[in-house]
């Protein structure tokens, strides 16, 4: 058969890309399964490196299941498909994806292309907030996963994020003092998001139960909270907030965790000729896809990188986009398990768009961000130097013009950290609403690619 | 609907246009610059920033000097210095094959009264020790410069404005023509302008305007690719180019390396994209780690590239029209632009105003795209492309 031929890449080998290869290997396929990091699993089933010894069944706690049960479907799945680890895709081009694999460049040819990129962190700056010690909620948890590491040993967690309960209680697991989780949005919000919460009453519940465990043993726990500043001189020393009754406290702790939600790693999407339309319930660019993911021409996105959604959405899109995949390739199966998939994506997707409303992306702080704040840290742009550009004769209002009179955005990082918090004191400071001022255009490379890797024809 | 009248139309607001409207309104005159997008978006804001005046084309080099002495006053003329460095250029040679050209190049350098240093493998070496063995001569220009396009163009354009130039940006000409009384500009947002004297310095774009006034000159789009690494400690002072069209690269004192890539790749003006394909990027790491072995373990962070117009004997069109009076052309300047663009500025101005400028502009008549038009040796190594293909 002609169409068992198609060549399948997927890039990501998170729950959404190990469960889009699962289903494309038992249909006969062999898909490239393309991942930057060492080990499968993504972020959240993140793995100890080999040879570390962590007890993951108390780190996952009621998630340990779910942990285990992709970990051992991908041990078994392994020999059926073409895994490629350690491997950073940084451009692509004419349905050829170029690669950095121990540092040699490869590319990979494909048919069609699923794009399980994942997310990370939304970052809302705060004076300090580039002192060493200040990590996101997303590396915080990483470094604890995948050494066995801790940030700190008095840490502070700050943000608005439903993960702040959850990593904080990880840390707490493996040896740390929880100094203080700070949540900036309030108990009203999460009140009104209840009606969206309640269409997945498991995950809701498992919410509260974080918190209720932090609030036994007694960690300090604040919602409402003004952020003030992460103090310090050579590295983190306190947190400075003002609590919800509005009482100004300053914490010591030697780290702080910061996070407000995730946004989706969209740049290999954007390279791979998605479109992108902006989402108010959110505040982000998301791609555009239709309900299995479809965004362009053998183009697939599943996962967090699609749509936030979390970990059992990741797994539910997956398995719809190589649905997709093989009803494109016009290899159905007789049982249609899409139309379930579909449901059971939209409840858990929905439950996202309460999260986003109950831990609040703090736009107004953005709004009045200080102008000797740092916005950019790879560039070490200010919202000060963001203001006068744009305050200029024949000043910029669209973000990618003020990259490029500000270089904000033009680092290592390529924005991925500075764009949202960009946008909005963008947004404000024009006095125009946030989708008016653009998203940043990516390019490749989409990772920082060294000059001297070693070329190779493609294997 | 009601015209705005005035002296000058500028119809393109990248470098030249912005240029162009700052000198004239110096002497006077009353200039509405009308730019379809922002102002120095493109190539004007996205080359490579040099400012390089060996190894020219040898009938530019009153221009180029010209403007050279606007560069090195640009602070006193506009308020802003735009990261204007005078570091110096080097122009390396990997045979004794490119080193003869280099001797030529520098003859024809010195002749317009530029200081050259003539350098071989023992001088690089004790002067450049970051060169790889591969140069084996070269020539050093000590009044060669760079500057930050992404910040010249906005600071021209300002200065201009405050001089009281009227900029339009977002603004799209769709109709111009010439009346009895002078011309008529129609834009696309519906405004209309009427004036004594039309300049069309649209870049790639200008091919359209001239064809309004049923004239013609071969302009194609073509993208430079740039790239930049990741900062490090700042050890390259000069720009650095390979005559053999490989590489040219300069570091900026906050540390970052910034390399331009040859050949230059195809651009779509229509979807205002100028893409950078992947083996552009691999190509110009692998011909800069071939000179700077030390920047091996560096990371190439950003690529990026804008929209210029090209023509096949690689020099510009500069001056009059030959159909039409009042019309000023000033357009294909195939990748280098960015050194003469004040000196065309002041050029233009003196034409309009004074019917004539000192500066020797005949090499860049449109005029010599009536007969038959020789492509220029570098053209074929330069673009991806043959010109045919396009």
């Amino acid at each position: 058969m002609a169409e068992l031929m198609a060549e399948v890449v997927i890039v990501g080998a998170g729950p959404a890309g190990i469960r889009a290869a699962g289903i494309l290997a038992a249909q006969g396929l062999r898909p490239i399964l393309v991942d930057e990091g060492r080990q499968a699993g993504g972020q959240g089933y993140r793995r100890p490196s080999p040879g570390l010894a962590l007890d993951m069944d108390t780190l996952m706690g009621t998630e340990a299941g779910k942990y285990k049960a992709l970990h051992a479907d991908f041990a078994a799945l392994l020999n059926r498909i073409d895994y490629r680890p350690r491997t950073l895709v940084w451009g692509i081009e004419d349905r050829r994806l170029h690669c950095v694999r121990d540092g040699r460049q490869t590319t990979i040819a494909f048919d069609a292309l699923i794009v399980a990129t994942g997310a990370m962190d939304r970052i809302a700056p705060l004076p300090g907030w580039i002192l060493p010690g200040v990590f996101t909620l997303g590396g915080a948890q990483a470094v604890l996963k995948d050494q066995g590491c801790l940030v700190g040993r008095r840490v502070a967690f700050l943000g608005a994020s439903p993960l702040l309960s959850l990593a904080a209680l990880q840390y707490r697991k493996l040896g740390a003092e929880v100094v203080a989780v700070c949540d900036t949005s309030s108990f009203r919000d999460k009140i009104a998001a209840l009606p969206q919460l309640a269409a997945v009453p498991r995950t809701l519940a498992r919410g509260i139960a974080y918190l209720a465990a932090l609030k036994r043993a007694r960690v300090p726990l604040f919602d409402g909270v003004t952020p003030l500043a992460i103090e310090g001189e050579a590295g983190v020393t306190a947190l400075r907030f003002r609590d919800g009754r509005g009482h100004e406290r300053r914490i010591a702790c030697d780290a702080v965790a910061l996070g407000y939600g995730l946004k989706p790693e969209t740049q290999l999407a954007e390279l791979a000729g998605a479109r992108f339309a902006f989402d108010a319930r959110f505040r982000l660019w998301l791609p555009v896809t239709d309900e299995d993911g479809r965004a362009g021409e053998g183009l697939y996105l599943a996962g967090d990188g699609a749509a936030i959604g979390g970990a059992d959405a990741a797994e539910a899109s997956g398995a719809l986009a190589a649905l997709a995949v093989l009803h494109d390739l016009g290899l159905r199966s007789e049982h249609d398990e899409r139309p379930a998939l579909r449901r059971r994506l939209a409840r858990l997707r929905r439950f996202q768009q309460g999260l986003a409303r109950a831990f609040r992306w703090p736009v107004a702080a953005l709004a009045r961000l200080s102008d000797e704040v740092a916005v950019c840290r790879c560039e070490h742009v200010t919202a000060g130097d963001i203001r006068r550009a744009m305050d200029a004769d024949l000043g910029p209002v669209d973000v990618n013009r003020v990259k490029a009179i500000t270089r904000c955005g033009m680092g290592r990082c390529q924005g991925r950290v500075c764009g949202p918090a960009l946008q909005e004191i963008a947004a404000a400071h024009a006095g125009l609403p946030v989708e008016a001022v653009g998203r940043l255009r990516g390019q490749a490379p989409l990772k920082p690619v060294p000059l001297g890797i070693l070329e190779e024809e493609e294997a | 609907m009601t015209m705005r009248r005035t002296d000058v139309v500028i119809v393109g607001g990248g470098l030249i246009g912005a240029w162009t409207a700052f000198f004239l309104a110096r002497r006077g005159r009353k200039v509405v610059l009308v730019e379809k997008g922002v102002v120095g978006a493109q190539s004007s804001g996205t080359n490579f920033g040099n400012l390089r005046l060996q190894g020219r084309f040898p009938g530019q080099y009153p221009l180029s000097l010209r403007a050279q002495a606007l560069w090195e006053d640009i602070e006193e003329l506009i308020g802003d210095r735009c990261e204007f460095d005078p570091s110096g250029h080097l122009y390396i040679a990997f045979n004794d094959a490119e080193r003869e050209k280099l001797e030529k190049y520098a003859a024809v350098s010195e002749s317009h009264g530029l200081a050259i240093e003539h350098l071989g493998a023992a001088d690089l070496a004790r002067r450049y020790p970051w060169l790889s063995g591969k140069a084996v001569a070269a020539t050093f220009s000590p009044r060669d410069a760079t500057a930050n396009p992404r910040l010249v163009t906005p600071a021209v354009a300002r200065a201009a404005k405050a001089l009281g130039v009227e900029v339009v940006e977002q603004c799209t000409v769709m109709q111009a023509r010439r009346e009895a009384a002078g011309f008529v500009l129609e834009t696309a947002d519906g405004r209309s302008f009427g004036c004594d004297h039309l300049v069309n310095a649209a870049g790639a774009w200008a091919g359209e305007i001239a064809q309004m006034f049923g004239e013609g000159a071969p302009l194609f789009p073509a993208g430079p690719p740039q790239f930049v690494t990741e900062p490090f400690p700042y050890f390259i002072r000069p720009s650095v180019q390979a005559v053999d069209g490989t590489v040219i690269f300069r570091q900026i004192p906050r540390g970052n390396v910034i390399l331009a890539g040859y050949p230059r790749t195809a651009a779509d003006p229509i979807r205002n994209r100028a893409p950078v394909p992947p083996a552009k990027t691999l190509a110009a790491m692998r011909h800069l780690t071939a000179v700077v072995p030390a920047l091996r373990d560096c990371h190439v962070i950003r690529v990026w590239s804008g929209i210029e117009g090209y023509l096949p004997d690689m020099i510009p069109v500069i001056g009059p029209s030959m159909t039409t009076d009042g019309l000023f052309h000033a357009f294909g300047f195939c990748g280098h632009g960015f050194q003469i663009g004040p000196g065309v500025g002041l050029c233009l101005s003196e034409m309009i105003c004074d019917g004539s400028t000192e500066t020797p502009l005949d090499p860049f008549s449109i005029a010599r795209f009536r007969g038959a038009v020789a492509e220029d040796e570098k053209f074929r190594r330069e673009f991806d492309l043959p010109a045919a293909a396009r």
